[in-house]
């Protein structure tokens, strides 16, 4: 197990390398191949008034006039040893592992996002607590009561949580709860677990019940879907007639069959939203990892957004390799080796 | 004075053609608004105390004096800082008028408008305590000047100034840091400008946010944002960047040195980043006071607010310094002919372009360049039509004399993801085309749409776009501050350019002749000759004259909009809510 797990971070840390390198072809080297020079790149940082002769100094400054494998090198450095940056009177060093640095607002790009952390990490995990238990929960009742009204009442609303985008339900329970009815917290309203936990819920609450709305529908289904199947094996029928209590039958033999599946989606999908939730970040005005992924792409600034293509995809990964370990412990088939 | 002088002086603030065109927002409107604050004052009271809450759907560009240039950060960095002059802190036109506010008086101008000199009131302090001189402006001049350092703020003291190779006190190295030639402090109470060339209108150069004093211990370059050293009323508590800022009062600022301040509130909470829907929603509901930016609400709360009469109530139309217009360009035949132009002018359907901005709400139709707003201006229409829908005749006939009977065909550009633009050019489109003018609609990115497309002459005459849509808002309410950066020819570069194709000779002239005219009504004057020459040789289909409908929640006291910045003036709000 302890091989296994060495050998799956030695594999993400090289992962994480193709992912920086393709990020920086994409933002740095693609656009150069296009016809964009390095003055067009530094147009994006020098202001809105700024001459020639200055976008070409800024491009000089900020490297972009270096081969691309030089810029690269640079940045990796920065993850390792740490960089450098003039901010006019006093130079700021951006600590190891320095993920970036914004030319925009003069600021490191890690301690930004660390600081936007907590709330996507509020967001995420409520919101995963609330569509895993009302999801799996749905679907399997679902499953067990198959053509009940119940079951098409839930897959009905099913439906409507998977079609319906979260700047729609968003905004209409805001409208709705928070204008109109004052029940829940207004948008922009967060308040760190720290400071207060009721509070922290209370202001969470509305962005948690609309984003979980949006995955536990796709988790009834999916549960239900697998519940169906599962409820169908020989092994089920040979646990009923064995005389096993249903909610052992149900439970222990068919729900943890069931979940593999689910397993694998949920750490796909709780890595996707810790990499930043921008939909319900944006409509809520949270400022999380997704909210400040947004800021940067409206500002073009290409260091935020390769930070955040970095934290979402240490996610993703970290998230998987869970799952992978977790395989063992619901499957006593899956040997990690 | 060499024309050569003459053109840097012209050319002041060149640099910044892009900004005013991204400045705001030019939000619709409603011209049955209540506008109770855009007429007089709304709610007057002098009560203190509360917290005033305000949200920006964006992020700030900077909360630096030295590196801001958005007309809403200028209207609240007199909370925090104070100019040596300021627009008068009062609604209507008497908000475009300059007052001292950390001088003692209006710039006094010698040798010929070429020499400024401002004496400082005294016992002005820091937050800290220490008190204000004439360095510390200067200093705070000076770095302004850095643009590697603070890119975002105007150009205009960079061009003003002979600056005899001084690039930054970060690289000054003069102990004091204040190795600049071109600004004297003779005494910690007074200071002179020394400008290359006369310039009549200098005093708006001082109301700007950049003449605010730093202190050079204090300063920390591109950080210094981070923690702005107040001289204003309020300072700054916390600063949480991209996210959100608190002020609270500064214990150190004076009311006995300052006339123009009442600081009622007891702090402001500023959200940044802020959803933009939300933000509406949220003044309505009363959870928010003031939608920071002041381009007025968006599309879907105007319709829900002015179907509404316990909403509309609450509503107040910003008449903006801001024009939607198209460029007709001289450079891409046949459209070097003036009546080609004038044929563009009469075939034109204003409405259809109104009705691309909202109809009557987005802005009143525009006859010519400068806005209603402008002190002076005057509107008059060279190419009247029927109920402003066009006059295909007229057209006809200007065609004709153009050589071009059977009408001509061009291309119209705009910025892609600009819905409006996008209308207007298919109003256009459609309106010109009864004439027999055919134009290809051509979209480019909004990002680089004067740096490599509509504002790169070599690619816009390659490309043949003979009409190019745009807008443009004044960095404050003034002909000086509208025009120049649009009809000046001697501004166009080889990219990034905002005037997209005047170049008259004359007009030039006439800017030159404007700019040392010291007596206001004369240059008022002459600012509007330039609007009447410009329409009459048609380089500019101007479309509408922008609007904002605004929202106060009713526990916002004291607010009007003000001429000078065309939103709510924040020096004045106070709030019931406590």
């Amino acid at each position: 197990m302890a091989v296994y797990i060495v050998r799956r971070l030695i594999a993400a840390v090289i992962l994480l390398l193709i992912v920086t390198a393709a990020t920086f072809v994409i933002f740095f080297l693609v656009p150069r191949l296009a016809g964009a020079t390095p003055d067009d790149l530094a147009s994006r940082y020098v202001g809105k008034s700024a001459g020639p002769d200055q976008i070409h100094e800024a491009a000089v400054r900020l490297g972009f006039t270096d081969p691309i494998v030089v810029q690269y090198g640079r940045f990796v450095g920065g993850l390792v040893f740490g960089r450098d940056y003039s901010t006019g009177p006093i130079s700021v060093h951006c600590d190891a592992p320095c993920v970036g640095y914004s030319f925009i607002t003069q600021n490191p790009v890690l301690p930004d996002l660390l600081d936007r952390l907590p709330v996507t990490l509020s967001l995420a995990v409520g919101a995963a607590v609330l569509w895993l238990v009302g999801g799996v929960a749905t679907g399997v009742l679902s499953a067990l009561r198959r053509g009940s009204v119940f079951d098409r009442t839930a897959m009905g609303v099913a439906l409507a949580g998977v079609s319906l985008p979260i700047f729609f339900t968003g905004l209409l329970s805001l409208s709705v709860f928070s204008y109109a009815l004052g029940i829940t917290a207004p948008g922009g309203s967060y308040t760190p677990f720290e400071d207060n936990p009721f509070v922290w819920a209370y202001d969470l609450l509305l962005p948690w019940i609309t984003l979980a709305f949006l995955y536990a529908a796709g988790y009834a289904r999916l549960t239900r879907a697998g519940m169906l199947d599962t409820m169908g094996e020989d092994y089920i029928r040979t646990a009923r007639a064995k005389g096993l209590p249903e909610r052992t039958v149900v439970v222990k033999h068919g729900l943890r069959s069931a979940l593999t599946p689910i397993l694998t989606i949920f750490g796909l999908d709780l890595g996707l939203l810790l990499g930043g939730a921008i939909l319900t970040e944006s409509t809520y005005s949270l400022p999380g990892i997704g909210k400040y992924a947004v800021d940067a792409i409206v500002n073009n600034d290409l260091p935020k957004i390769l930070g955040v293509v970095l934290l979402g995809s240490i996610f993703i990964i970290v998230a998987n390799l869970i799952v992978d370990l977790l395989y063992a412990v619901i499957d006593p088939r899956v040997r990690l080796s | 004075m060499s024309s050569r002088r003459r053109v840097a002086v012209v050319a002041l603030g060149a640099v910044s053609a892009l900004v005013l065109a991204a400045c705001g927002g030019g939000s619709a409107s409603s011209s049955s608004g209540s506008s109770a604050a855009a007429n007089g004052i709304s709610n007057p009271s002098d009560v203190t105390g509360g917290t005033i809450r305000m949200a920006n759907s964006g992020d700030w560009d900077s909360l630096d004096p030295a590196d801001t240039y958005y007309a809403y950060s200028w209207n609240f960095a007199r909370l925090y800082g104070r100019s040596l002059v300021m627009f008068k802190s009062a609604p209507g036109a008497d908000g475009a008028t300059l007052v001292p506010d950390l001088a003692e008086s209006l710039g006094v101008p010698t040798d010929n408008a070429k020499t400024w000199t401002y004496k400082l009131r005294t016992g002005v302090k820091f937050e800290d305590g220490t008190p204000v001189t004439s360095k510390d402006v200067k200093y705070a001049v000076e770095r302004s000047l850095d643009k590697d350092t603070f890119p975002n703020g105007p150009t205009y003291f960079n061009d003003a100034f002979d600056l005899q190779g001084y690039t930054s006190p970060y690289k000054d190295t003069s102990p004091d840091k204040l190795g600049l030639k071109a600004i004297e402090t003779p005494d910690d109470q007074t200071i002179v400008f020394h400008l290359k060339s006369p310039f009549s209108g200098f005093d708006y150069f001082a109301q700007l946010p950049a003449t605010m004093p730093v202190p050079v211990a204090k300063d920390t370059g591109t950080k210094y944002k981070e923690h702005v050293v107040s001289t204003g009323p309020y300072m700054f508590k916390t600063n949480e960047l991209g996210k959100s800022f608190t002020l609270v009062r500064n214990p150190n600022w004076d009311q006995a040195t300052d006339p123009n301040r009442k600081p009622l509130p007891d702090g402001y909470d500023v959200a940044l980043n802020v959803n933009a829907d939300d933000i509406d929603n949220r003044l309505q509901s009363g959870d928010l006071d003031v939608a920071v930016e002041g381009t007025g609400v968006g599309p879907s709360a105007q319709g829900k607010i002015l179907a509404d009469a316990s909403l509309k109530k609450n509503t107040d139309e910003a008449t903006v310094a801001r024009l939607w217009y198209a460029n007709i360009n001289s450079d891409v035949a046949p459209l070097d002919n003036v009546h080609c132009r004038m044929a563009v002018e009469y075939a034109a359907d204003k409405t259809g372009y109104q009705r691309s901005y909202g109809g009557a709400t987005g802005g009143e139709i525009a006859s010519n360049l400068l806005p209603p707003v402008i002190p002076g201006s005057e509107k008059f229409d060279d190419y009247a039509t029927p109920n402003n829908a066009g006059d295909v005749a007229k057209a006809k006939d200007q065609l004709a004399q153009c050589g071009q009977p059977g009408g001509f065909s061009t291309s119209i550009s705009y910025r892609a993801e600009r819905p409006k633009e996008k209308a207007t050019a298919e109003s256009l489109q459609q309106s010109l085309a009864k004439a027999g003018i055919n134009l290809t609609i051509k979209p480019y990115p909004s990002g680089d749409y004067f740096k490599l497309y509509a504002g790169k002459p070599d690619f816009a005459k390659a490309n043949g776009l003979g009409i190019m849509i745009t807008g443009w808002g004044a960095d404050w309410p003034d002909g000086y501050g509208f025009l120049a950066q649009i009809v000046d020819s001697r501004v166009i570069r080889a990219a990034g350019n905002t005037n997209l194709g005047v170049k008259d000779p004359e007009v030039d002239a006439m800017i030159d002749k404007a700019l040392q005219t010291t007596d206001t009504a004369a240059r008022e004057k002459i600012w509007v000759d330039i609007d009447k020459k410009v329409m009459t040789d048609a380089y500019i289909l101007p479309g509408i004259w922008a609007k904002g409908l605004l929202y106060r929640p009713p526990n916002l006291t004291n607010a009007f909009i003000s001429d000078g910045f065309q939103m709510y003036d924040y020096l004045a709000l106070g709030t019931t809510r406590k």
